[in-house]
């Protein structure tokens, strides 16, 4: 009988793919190992093998086809002394999306549904309002709104350049730096060797020697080699020399919790820098900021770490066609969601999922407002005082651990300067208190989620 | 200082010999290149593997043919340091200055051969916590180090940085780190800075023996060699990593050698006399100003004082210390030389007294310059308003 090829996942956030070429045509005799198509997801280009023994019955998806849902059935393959030219059972016509979670996705083995699923939001935040009316909206990925900012930025200053591991011949480890190579060449856009000690010190000290570099690590868990440079070097340079050094450099990279990759993949340190005078700290939710707040924080005379999220990088969001001028204030929050009721005090992936539970609340009359920090420090206080003013009710919900987080300094706010508004206490909701599990059903429920943050907010609203 | 002093000359600890001896043996003058100990390893393996060539051309013609004015003016640079050290320790010992105070007294001739070789204002100098004596060697006014210090409002860094943290970014002087080993990784960016702006400035990055073991120390040089970065990575070996003497530290303790995993050429330079080190320095400097990368030194040399001045230093003999004093101060060593040539010695000390002058001149301005405004305790954590 035949058997289904589908579109595979390789890699734990992919949903979807370009089927860039078939190595085999409709009638080839196929075994086990042999290499039948080439598949581009956002990150790179892989190899797709045969597992079964075979001849290539129909190819459904033609080559060069792009979008294509992991799990899709892309080609058949019949065993041996089977009629090549049986149809195939599957559609061939459009390729059936498939729910990425739900895909049986043969021939990778079945693939259960981790915590990061429920990080998931097709929310659209409000648009920022300091963006001029009847401006032009074009839908980016936060991916290419980040390479976006860096090239835009790159063009105008010759300081800037971008030094991380694979960040220039492999066009970055998560695609973020994809094509400054060709465009700055190899003296502003340069790979470093697994060293990110070394590498985060050779960025401060440029910086310190007038240049504006941006560092990118490949993911925030490998920083902790090198928080002794963004801490001891970067933020005390300028007060210990009594304003005399300065040291404008851009730490960056994803941060937070991705999909199924275990505790030391695997967390979020916001609140770390965040506890940090001389650090100007940043995490955005949507393309515009990502991109806004880049911008911004190249062109800032301090150090800079842009917490960015794995997570996000694959979604699409409206950016304001301004080009140069889509430069976003630091330390000021953004209202996502007016509402009446309560608010909800969030940032990064957390934002996503409390546009979520605020449309659920608002289905059960509660009126929610939802408040994306973005830069979080300095914090914008005032942002979130106001609002507690006009609601009365507060919930903090931040995908990390609950304990000295982001979190628990909302609520030390709101207790010293926001006492008198407060109708109800301050509720949070945050990741489990556990390094991050890797067993799907555990990861879930380490994980915030859009039921836990409904559950907080009605509690607040003592509903 | 008295303290210091007092502690030392009650210790009874003794020092491991062969510790002892490589300290004094390696510092000593007159030391070969070519002992059969001092191969490199890979050095024969290919006769495009330069990396013996600099100790080479050092061998070949160790010490700087100075001028008479030209070792005068060494002699009062070095004689400045030791005094206004010496007037630090005074100083901190009377309760004016606080907290960590790491003195350069012993190691003068290596900030003053170095940087004597180098070109104030293009090339740029970094080092750690101990850093007076390389501000001084950079022409940088005694008076605003002094002050800073003593944590007034006129030092260097407003009196927010102390000791171990000041700056000078018109001398390209930065700083003074205190975390061992970080100046290294620090210093490899300001050489990147300088290839990438192209300005043909050198970066010369000082360090200790006791950085040396840190590992950043080595992820540095992997870069600066992939990349041919111009700097001089400069290790002063005193021979004391705190309390901990080379031998317990360090397990290849020829650490000029300690580059050669990254293809950087080491040269081993006597540290107690300020003409080896100026010609080192120039040996080293033609070699990074042309392209070829960088450069790895060892500067061996010895503090007369403890690590810092809480540090009593009973980790070695009285004796020790005295015989590196009476064999191979820097400073003596240049006084008789000048003698020898017939400089009078009315001249010299014409410039000891001008030396007291300056460091009491800079010792009074931080005494009586006022504390930093309380306002200041809230500006330059970020230079932005946000």
């Amino acid at each position: 009988m035949a058997i289904d090829l589908k579109m595979p996942a390789l890699s734990p956030t992919m949903e979807e793919g370009t089927l860039a070429k078939w190595l085999v045509k409709e009638g080839d005799a196929v075994k086990s190992g042999d290499i039948l198509a080439e598949i581009e997801t956002d990150k790179a280009t892989m190899e797709f093998e045969a597992i079964d023994e075979g001849t290539i019955g129909k190819i459904v998806i033609p080559e060069g086809t792009e979008n294509v849902k992991v799990g899709t059935v892309i080609a058949t393959i019949t065993g041996d002394g089977e009629d090549a030219a049986t149809p195939a059972p599957a559609p061939a016509a459009a390729p059936a999306p498939a729910p990425v979670a739900k895909a049986e996705a043969a021939p990778e083995p079945a693939k259960p549904e981790g915590g990061a699923a429920q990080l998931a939001s097709s929310a659209k935040p409000a648009a920022d309002p300091e963006v001029p009316a009847g401006t032009a909206m074009v839908s980016t990925t936060v991916r290419e709104a980040l390479r976006d900012a860096m090239a835009e930025e790159m063009r105008r200053d010759d300081r800037i350049f971008v030094m991380g591991e694979e960040v220039a011949e492999y066009q970055g480890a998560y695609k973020v730096t994809q094509g400054l190579l060709e465009e700055f060449g190899p003296r502003r856009v340069i790979d470093t060797p697994i060293t990110e000690y070394g590498f985060a010190g050779i960025g401060t000290g440029a910086a310190m020697g007038g240049l504006r570099p941006i560092i990118e690590f490949m993911t925030f868990n490998f920083a902790m080699q090198a928080i002794d440079h963004i801490i001891n070097s970067a933020a005390k340079t300028n007060y210990m020399s009594g304003g005399q050094m300065r040291c404008p450099i851009v730490f960056r990279g994803p941060n937070g919790a991705a999909s199924r990759v275990g505790a030391q993949h695997s967390q979020n340190y916001a609140p770390w820098y965040s506890a940090v005078p001389g650090l100007i700290v940043i995490a955005p939710y949507d393309a515009a900021d990502a991109k806004g707040l880049l911008k911004a924080a190249i062109r800032s005379e301090d150090p800079v770490v842009f917490l960015e999220n794995e997570l996000i990088y694959g979604r699409s969001y409206d950016v304001p066609d301004l080009g140069d001028d889509h430069v976003l204030p630091i330390g000021k929050a953004r209202i996502v969601r007016p509402g009446k009721d309560v608010t909800i005090v969030t940032y990064s992936i957390g934002v996503g999922l409390s546009l979520d539970a605020a449309k659920l609340l608002a289905d059960e009359g509660i009126d929610a407002e939802v408040i994306d920090l973005r830069t979080l420090r300095p914090l914008d206080k005032a942002a979130v005082l106001e609002s507690l003013a006009k609601t009365n009710r507060l919930v903090v919900v931040e995908e990390g651990w609950p304990t000295c987080s982001i979190a628990s300094e909302i609520m030390a706010i709101c207790m010293e300067d926001g006492f008198d508004h407060l109708d109800a206490p301050v509720g949070r909701v945050c990741d489990e208190d556990v390094p991050l599990p890797y067993a799907a059903n555990l990861e879930k429920a380490a994980l915030i989620d859009v039921p836990r943050i409904v559950a907080a907010v009605k509690k607040a609203c003592y509903r | 200082m008295a303290k210091t002093v007092n502690t030392r000359a009650t210790s009874t600890q003794t020092t491991a010999p062969a510790t002892r001896r490589k300290a004094l043996t390696k510092a000593g003058p007159g030391r070969s290149a070519t002992d059969a100990d001092d191969s490199i390893a890979g050095a024969d393996d290919e006769a495009t593997f330069a990396l013996r060539s600099l100790q080479q051309a050092h061998a070949n013609n160790r010490r700087y043919d100075a001028s008479d004015e030209e070792l005068l003016d060494f002699y009062e640079q070095m004689m400045l340091i030791r005094r206004f050290e010496e007037k630090a320790g005074q100083l901190y010992g009377l309760g004016l200055i606080g907290g960590f105070c790491h003195l350069y007294i012993g190691q003068e001739a290596v900030a003053v051969g170095l940087q004597s070789a180098l070109v104030t204002g293009k090339d740029s100098v970094i080092t750690g916590y101990r850093d007076h004596g390389h501000m001084l060697a950079y022409g940088i006014d005694p008076k605003v180090i002094m002050a800073e210090l003593t944590g007034r409002a006129a030092g260097i860094s407003r009196g927010k940085g102390g000791s171990m943290h000041m700056f000078s970014t018109d001398h390209r002087f930065y700083g003074g780190h205190g975390i061992v080993g970080a100046q290294v990784s620090l210093g490899t960016g300001l050489a990147f800075g300088h290839k990438y702006s192209g300005d043909g400035g050198v970066c010369m990055a000082y360090f200790g023996d006791g950085a040396s073991n840190q590992g950043q120390v080595y992820e540095s040089m992997n870069m600066a060699s992939l990349w041919k970065l111009p700097i001089i990575f400069v290790i002063e070996n005193n021979g004391y990593a705190m309390g901990t003497a080379v031998k317990r530290g360090s397990a290849e303790t020829e650490f000029y050698r300690r580059g050669t995993a990254f293809r950087i050429p080491g040269m081993d330079v006597n540290g107690m006399d300020v003409l080896e080190v100026h010609q080192a320095a120039q040996v080293a400097l033609e070699y990074v100003r042309a392209g070829n990368g960088p450069v790895l030194m060892e500067l061996n040399t010895y503090r007369y004082r403890g690590h810092s001045m809480s540090d009593p230093a009973k980790y070695r003999s009285r004796e020790e210390v005295q015989e590196m004093r009476e064999k191979h101060d820097p400073i003596e060593g240049a006084k008789n030389e000048l003698l020898k040539r017939g400089v009078p010695e009315d001249k010299i000390k014409a410039i000891d007294k001008a030396i007291r002058q300056v460091v009491a001149e800079s010792a009074d301005y931080a005494e009586t310059s006022p504390e930093p405004d309380m306002h200041e305790l809230y500006t330059d954590v970020l230079v932005e308003q946000y």
